[in-house]
């Protein structure tokens, strides 16, 4: 895990997330298999595949919510998964992560907001108690991105009174006020009613295009991932079965299993 | 029914007095019981085996023996010890260690059942553990262990009762004593049961329910 | 300070163990009066007739709610004043059935209500007697959901045994007090007491988790 064959720290210029070589497995079972991957800054890339291909994993490694067992993941050019220690990189402890973690945000497909507190609140909860902002600035930086993602009539609300596409654009409204350099977004629309979808997509559109923002989305939106995506990549049992833009990949299919995965979809509607 | 109100004004202002000493014990006792859920509580739930391992042995312990002995046990054995507690001390601080330790297990159990994701927003969002869990689990766990909480309050008001056994001036000592001089067996330990009883329904069970209704406006959800 | 005796100690295990027999006894016995009772007490709140159930209701509640050594002494002092000796295995046994009794009944109370409403309608369907329906058909499945809180309190009866102490009744507590008062030391036998209890709930609260298992297996019921 520690060899040489990782650099310490990689050069300017290089891509802002990079999985070297990474493996995850859970006993028996690997779900990621020596995966190479590079998103560059600014770039917007969707993860498609079936279940069970390691899509959300990936995710959920880079927000340090999986331990790594294999491999090194970079992330702005230091390595996140494991520090330097006398010139060798060994695995990372907790301080660590907690240093590295400022630069990734994530939205998840549960929303997981904070039941006892408001949608204010909520963006509010971290920029006071771990980046240490005044109680004011963090307000304003709240109310501005709930005002973004359309929400500040429901400032004051708390979950439970909002409906599943006003929690997941507060849940983004929330990940956004850490000012992450790289967004995650794990199926943010799958636990939707199909009516709200639209709502929360518009807002990724915006972030898309309004704003420089690296984004990682694993979707079953192909619609939508083609539209915005810079590179869309498809995933099976744990590796990169075929990657490009979406004009490639979704017009110019190489790969059989892409093809089959996609008309697949496309049958479900 | 003359004869009883008779009884009670004669007798009636000590019972009062043993009330008093019960609610006391009661107050004390659940105030060292609390604190001592919570700390065990997080201990038992600890990524470090030894700091788990310690709750386990004071759970499995005050579990498995009885309030009764661990009482005597505090006021008989200890000073042989060199720690000599004075009785009412004894008392309360019996009771609070045992329902402490059943009161663990409740705060364990909570805890363990707030939602993952939540557990998951806070790290994405970089809180550290420390303010993780007083501030977003700790809150929602408190409102999903508030009804067990109510019932053992009230085994903690039943358990003071045995702190009379160390001669406390509670209300079951009270009621002995009365007892003793008047042999009107009914009216002494039936006014005792009906005054505990009264504690526990008309107190207690109103008192949770009612923060539980407070806890739950607090947190948006009522 | 620290004084241990062993020569103290193995004199006076046999009087402690004779007395942890007598424990069980009360335990035992205490306890199938209350298996008994509780099922009287829950039963008797499903007769549908008002009355009845508020009263049954109201009992269960009080003794639920009020300590036992308090019950206890009363069971015991109450007799004499209206006539009737009772002796303190008697009065124990009376109020220590009771109390689990109550205890028991909303244990059974829970197992009853979690059987589907659909198995009542199918045994009218069926025209089953209430008796068939009961015994044959809803007990059984009110009874793995039951164990745990039954298990829970068989421990728990067991532990409070030493109550029965204060009455006079010759069990594990009052002996080792006993012991106590007559040798003026109260470490040992207070000690090997504590270890006692420890040395029978903990197997016993293990041994009924597998049983519960055991049971929910045999009835093919692996909810």
């Amino acid at each position: 895990m520690n060899k040489p064959a990782y650099p310490l720290q990689l050069d300017d210029g290089a891509p802002i997330v990079r999985f070297s070589n990474v493996t995850k497995s859970y006993g028996e079972l690997t779900v990621l298999d020596a995966l190479d991957l590079d998103v560059a800054q600014n770039e917007i890339v969707s993860i498609i595949g079936p279940s069970g291909s390691g899509k959300t994993t990936v995710l959920r490694m880079l927000m340090t919510l999986e331990e790594i067992n294999g491999g090194v993941i970079y992330v702005d050019g230091r390595p996140l998964t494991h520090m330097e220690r006398g010139g060798v990189l060994v695995p990372a402890n907790n301080a660590h992560l907690r240093e590295m973690r400022t630069n990734i945000g994530m939205v998840f497909q549960h929303f997981n907001l904070f039941p006892h507190m408001t949608a204010l609140e909520n963006c509010m909860e971290a920029p006071v108690q771990v980046l240490g902002l005044s109680k004011q600035e963090a307000q304003e930086r709240s109310e501005d991105l709930l005002q973004m993602v359309g929400l500040d009539d429901k400032m004051h609300e708390h979950p439970a009174r909002l409906s599943g596409g006003q929690q997941q654009r507060v849940a983004i409204a929330r990940a956004l006020a850490m000012r992450p350099k790289v967004m995650l977004f794990d199926e943010v629309t799958s636990a939707l009613d199909p009516e709200v979808i639209g709502e929360v997509l518009n807002v990724i559109r915006k972030l898309a295009t309004e704003h420089s923002l690296t984004m990682l989305m694993v979707t079953h939106q192909m619609g939508f991932a083609r539209e915005i995506s810079d590179r869309v990549c498809f995933f099976y049992a744990g590796k990169i079965a075929e990657q490009g833009t979406p004009d490639e990949l979704f017009a110019h299919t190489k790969n059989e299993r892409t093809k089959q995965f996609l008309s697949a979809v496309l049958d479900a509607g | 029914m003359l004869h009883y109100i008779e009884f009670l004004e004669q007798h009636g202002s000590r019972f009062v007095d043993g009330a008093i000493i019960t609610v006391q014990q009661t107050i004390l006792a659940g105030m060292l019981a609390i604190a001592i859920s919570v700390v065990m509580g997080l201990m038992r739930i600890s990524p470090a085996g030894v700091v788990r391992g310690l709750a386990t042995v004071y759970i499995e312990f005050f579990r498995g023996t009885s309030l009764l002995v661990q009482l005597y046990w505090i006021f008989f054995v200890l000073p042989l010890f060199g720690i000599t507690l004075e009785k009412f001390t004894a008392g309360y601080m019996a009771v609070g260690m045992n329902l402490g330790a059943y009161g663990a297990e409740v705060v364990r159990g909570a805890i363990q059942s707030v939602p993952r994701g939540q557990y998951e927003a806070a790290v994405a969002l970089n809180m550290s553990p420390f303010k993780r869990m007083s501030r977003i689990i700790l809150p929602q766990a408190v409102l999903i262990m508030l009804p067990p909480w109510g019932n053992l309050l009230i085994e903690l008001l039943k358990g003071t009762a045995l702190v009379s056994l160390i001669s406390v001036a509670d209300l079951m000592f009270e009621a002995k004593q009365i007892n003793g001089v008047t042999f009107l067996s009914a009216e002494c330990f039936g006014t005792a049961l009906i005054l505990y009883y009264l504690m526990a329904r008309l107190v207690i069970s109103p008192g949770m329910r009612a923060f539980e209704a407070a806890w739950a406006r607090k947190m948006g959800r009522a | 300070m620290f004084d241990w005796k062993w020569s103290f100690t193995f004199e006076i295990m046999p009087r402690l163990l004779w007395a942890t027999l007598n424990t069980l006894m009360a335990a035992g016995f205490g306890y199938l009066i209350a298996l008994v009772i509780g099922l009287i007490f829950a039963l008797a709140q499903r007769t549908g007739i008002k009355p009845v159930t508020l009263v049954v209701r109201e009992v269960v509640e009080f003794i639920r709610s009020t300590p036992l050594v308090v019950q206890i002494f009363f069971v015991f002092y109450v007799g004499p004043q209206f006539g009737i000796r009772l002796s303190p295995w008697t009065s124990g046994m009376i109020a220590i059935g009771l109390h689990y009794a109550a205890y028991l009944s909303e244990v059974y109370r829970a197992g009853l209500d979690s059987v589907p409403k659909g198995q009542w309608e199918a045994c009218r369907a069926l025209n089953l007697s209430m008796q068939r329906t009961y015994f044959r058909i809803i007990i059984p499945q009110a009874v793995p959901p039951s164990l745990p809180g039954m298990g829970n309190y068989l421990v728990g009866i067991f532990k409070d045994t030493p109550m029965l102490s204060v009455i006079g009744v010759a069990e594990l507590m009052h002996t080792a007090t006993a012991v106590g008062s007559e040798t003026y030391r109260y470490l040992e036998p207070y000690t090997m007491v504590g270890l006692i209890f420890l040395a029978i709930s903990l197997p016993t609260a293990f041994g009924l988790r597998r049983f519960e298992e055991w049971v929910r297996r045999a009835l093919g019921m692996n909810r």
